[in-house]
């Protein structure tokens, strides 16, 4: 069967035009990701993990090498892919957890939660049941579903995120540590839910700050190493 | 791998709404547009920044159909509709921009008039395509004027007695009350205070999410371009210098320029 | 060779006081303006021996009309006798040979401001209408080339706009004299400072009305049998002034547009505005037996 994600030779390096210098970030790497397949990414600070992900999601431009994606329109090169379809292929297929929240302030955390289905063409009401729903599953109390998520402590903005990344169904999830700062009832849903993603055929690959967290969905695992800054003509 | 085919297939997922090809336009000796190209989808919204004199501006104006370029071509994939609209006549061009396409200024005595009503002034866009029923232009500007988070006891107030904010969300309503294709904003919360700016910006966001509005937003603000836009666009003296979904553009710049650009920011 | 045999007796340069070239100029305008109804047309405005505004326009057209078997009558604010109407009349007579009534059933030539003749015109008389401001979206386009334009595209979106701030700010249409309205379906037009009551005189009528303006050197026109609409909502009909019940206290005419006489007890008294219909009404009540036509309104009701 072909791989969801086949990842050929990648390379990113950041260029810094300003200083003069380049800085590679991982360099031709190749792995391949199948459905229902949880691939950890582990490594030490600055190896690149997080730089990964984003470049996976297209945050980040990679610098070599190709991203085939088999989408559910066929085959597709994440690397060169117009801007169009990467932003389809966000709200449709590929899901980016962070524990940064990203939403806009002054708008409800149920409404931010929400979202993605509303994108996707889903009434108002339902999109606002199913964002309770998984509000709830993450221990987020009623209380605070119509508040503003900016004034959450970070561990609830935390929980508002995973609502948001998970309301949707996906075939392909990146975990940038999502359990970073959750408390143990929270980590524990965010589990079952990931295994039961993982038996639905969804493909995860992520950064995990405590990788024993989700020991037992991990199938493989891809060590990054350092890399060195260097010096580049402009 | 090797087996797999060099050249990927673009997925297509959507036509462009907007289609502006090879456009440039000199001033004299002034390049105001060198060679620019930018698509738009249905749905997104797109964000042009540059300094001042990098030709955002008047690629707005060309989007507007004020202004035609020296060369180049600018297409909407709407129903009767030549393939370059600048072989308009300028009647048929105000008459597509009045219908087809709204407009929000950064200064609102270019959108308004600044005496009449506010719900006059979204009347008139009404007027012009041809409503002549009372209540339904009264129905549709209390509408457009609520949409745009206006105070509706104020509707009937001159938009001279009003605030910087709440003259913007006139512009907006007035825009937004023929429910165009293409909603063209132009430093939109340039000038207003930041409390101001932000509450602006909420409802062009809310309008735009419950809308799946099309919107151009031009802003040498990146604060807003990075709030409001799905994909960025750069311009410097004329060129696009850089081009990419928002999220990229703001945190892997690719050129010189746009690092410093953003590095100048945050 | 004496001086007398290059001269020769004084008379006139030309029949009707302005010169042949100048009325020649001002047919042709006529004559196209008759072809574009409602649509202003240029003129160039010759100097007449009364001031610019005080009807200037609509005079140079009855001098270009005029002729001797002409019977001309002249009104300022319908009445027949105010100074202004007079000393035109008078003029008119002096430089045509023309004769003058105040009769609007004798007339062949009628030169008004205000007011249209409530007796109905017959399709052999000219209605000429004196106007300050020809320009309807002046309100609304100070820039004339601006309005232009928009004459051109036929964009009077902005009429409406006036007449909904006027509903929003007072529950009704405000405008009471040069009401704007569309001529043939194309062209808006303001129709000189006639009141509301008057402007379905001008729809469909038997006559031709031209319209002129002298201090802006505009002339147009609005030909027999054509459509003229007051800009309206199509759900607030047109109203015309409110003067249906209201009686003449000299001539106990009922059913016209009237004056409002202010009384010294501060209430008022009304009069009918079309003096010689009053003056043909008084006649008749004194055993006289004038002619009296059939009048566009009766009763306070247009009649079509």
């Amino acid at each position: 069967m072909t791989p969801l994600l086949t990842v050929d030779d990648l390379s990113k390096t950041f260029r810094m035009h300003h200083l003069g210098q380049a800085l590679p970030a991982f360099e031709r790497l190749s792995f391949t990701l199948s459905a229902g397949e949880f691939l950890l990414l582990s490594g030490p600070n600055g190896a690149g993990k997080s730089t990964l992900l984003r470049t996976l999601y297209r945050s980040y431009l990679p610098t070599g090498g190709r991203l085939i994606y088999q989408s559910e329109q066929g085959p597709i090169d994440l690397a060169t892919a117009a801007d169009v379809d990467i932003a389809h292929l966000r709200r449709a297929e590929i899901g980016f957890v962070t524990q940064f929240l990203t939403a806009r302030p002054r708008v409800a955390a149920e409404e931010i939660v929400a979202e993605p289905l509303r994108l996707a063409g889903t009434p108002r009401e339902t999109a606002l049941d199913a964002a309770r729903h998984w509000l709830a599953t993450f221990g987020v109390k009623p209380d605070l579903w119509r508040a503003y998520p900016t004034t959450f402590s970070g561990g609830e903005q935390q929980k508002v995120n995973l609502a948001r990344a998970l309301i949707r169904p996906r075939r392909l999830l990146l975990l940038d540590e999502p359990t970073a700062s959750l408390d143990a009832g929270a980590r524990a849903a965010l589990v079952r839910r990931l295994a039961e993603l993982k038996d639905e055929g969804v493909a995860m690959i992520g950064v995990f700050h405590h990788p024993g967290d989700v020991a037992a969905l991990i199938d493989r695992e891809i060590p990054l190493k350092t890399k060195e800054m260097a010096d580049v003509a402009e | 791998m090797t087996a797999l085919a060099k050249a990927m297939p673009q997925l297509v997922t959507a036509e462009p709404l907007m289609r502006f090809d090879s456009l440039s336009k000199r001033y004299g000796p002034v390049v105001a547009l060198d060679d620019v190209s930018a698509h738009v989808y249905p749905g997104e919204v797109l964000g042009i920044v540059g300094e001042s004199g990098s030709g955002k501006s008047t690629l707005l104006r060309m989007m507007n159909l004020q202004e035609s370029p020296d060369a180049g071509t600018y297409a909407l994939d709407l129903p009767d509709l030549p393939p370059n609209l600048f072989d308009l006549d300028r009647f048929e061009r105000r008459m597509l921009c009045a219908r087809r396409i709204g407009i929000v200024y950064q200064n609102p005595h270019q959108g308004l008039l600044m005496k009449n009503s506010s719900s006059g002034n979204v009347a008139e866009r009404l007027l012009i395509a041809g409503e002549r029923r009372f209540h339904v232009l009264r129905e549709k500007a209390r509408g457009a004027l609520d949409a745009s988070e206006f105070p509706l006891d104020r509707m009937d107030a001159p938009p001279v007695e009003l605030s910087g904010g709440m003259q913007q969300r006139v512009q907006l309503a007035k825009a937004i009350a023929l429910e165009p294709a293409l909603l063209l904003l132009d430093e939109p919360t340039t000038g207003l205070d930041v409390s101001v700016q932000a509450l602006v910006l909420d409802t062009l966001k809310r309008l735009q999410q419950d809308r799946r509005m099309t919107m151009v937003l031009v802003s040498h603000d990146l604060g807003v371009i990075r709030t409001m836009a799905d994909r960025v666009m750069v311009m410097r003296q004329g060129k696009v210098v850089e081009e990419g979904l928002a999220d990229q553009v703001f945190q892997d710049p690719q050129h010189a320029y746009t690092q410093q650009l953003v590095h100048a920011k945050l | 060779m004496t001086l007398a045999s290059l001269t020769r007796p004084w008379r006139a340069f030309s029949y009707g006081f302005l010169d042949a070239s100048a009325k020649r100029e001002m047919r042709r305008k006529m004559i196209k303006a008759v072809a574009v109804p409602g649509c202003q047309m240029p003129y160039a405005s010759r100097e007449v021996p009364i001031a610019r505004g005080w009807g200037t326009g609509g005079l140079q057209v009855t001098l270009t009309l005029v002729n001797p078997k002409s019977v001309v009558k002249v009104i300022d604010q319908g009445a027949d006798d105010s100074v202004n109407a007079a000393s035109i009349r008078r003029f008119l007579t002096r430089v045509s040979g023309a004769g003058a009534t105040n009769d609007t059933l004798a007339a062949s030539l009628i030169q008004s401001r205000h007011r249209i003749p409530e007796e109905k015109l017959r399709a052999d008389q000219i209605l000429i209408l004196q106007v300050p401001n020809p320009e309807p979206l002046r309100p609304v386009e100070p820039n004339m080339s601006a309005a232009r334009q928009m004459h051109a595209d036929a964009d009077y979106g902005r009429l409406w706009l006036t007449l909904y701030e006027q509903i929003v700010r007072s529950g009704r249409v405000m405008q009471g004299a040069s009401y704007p309205s569309m001529v043939n379906g194309r062209h808006v037009m303001s129709p000189s400072p006639i009141p509301r009551w008057d402007v379905p005189k001008l729809h469909m009528a038997d006559h031709l009305t031209i319209l002129s303006a002298g201090r802006e050197k505009r002339i147009f026109a609005v030909p027999p049998h054509t459509r003229v609409e007051p800009l309206v909502f199509d759900d607030v009909p047109y109203r015309v002034e409110d003067h249906a019940g209201l009686t003449c206290a000299r001539s106990g005419l009922t059913g016209y547009f009237m004056n409002e006489i202010p009384q010294d007890g501060g209430g008022s008294a009304h009069e009918v505005s079309d003096s010689e219909l009053g003056v043909k009404a008084i006649r008749r009540a004194e055993g006289e037996d004038p002619e009296i036509g059939a009048t566009w309104y009766v009763d306070g009701e247009m009649q079509r």
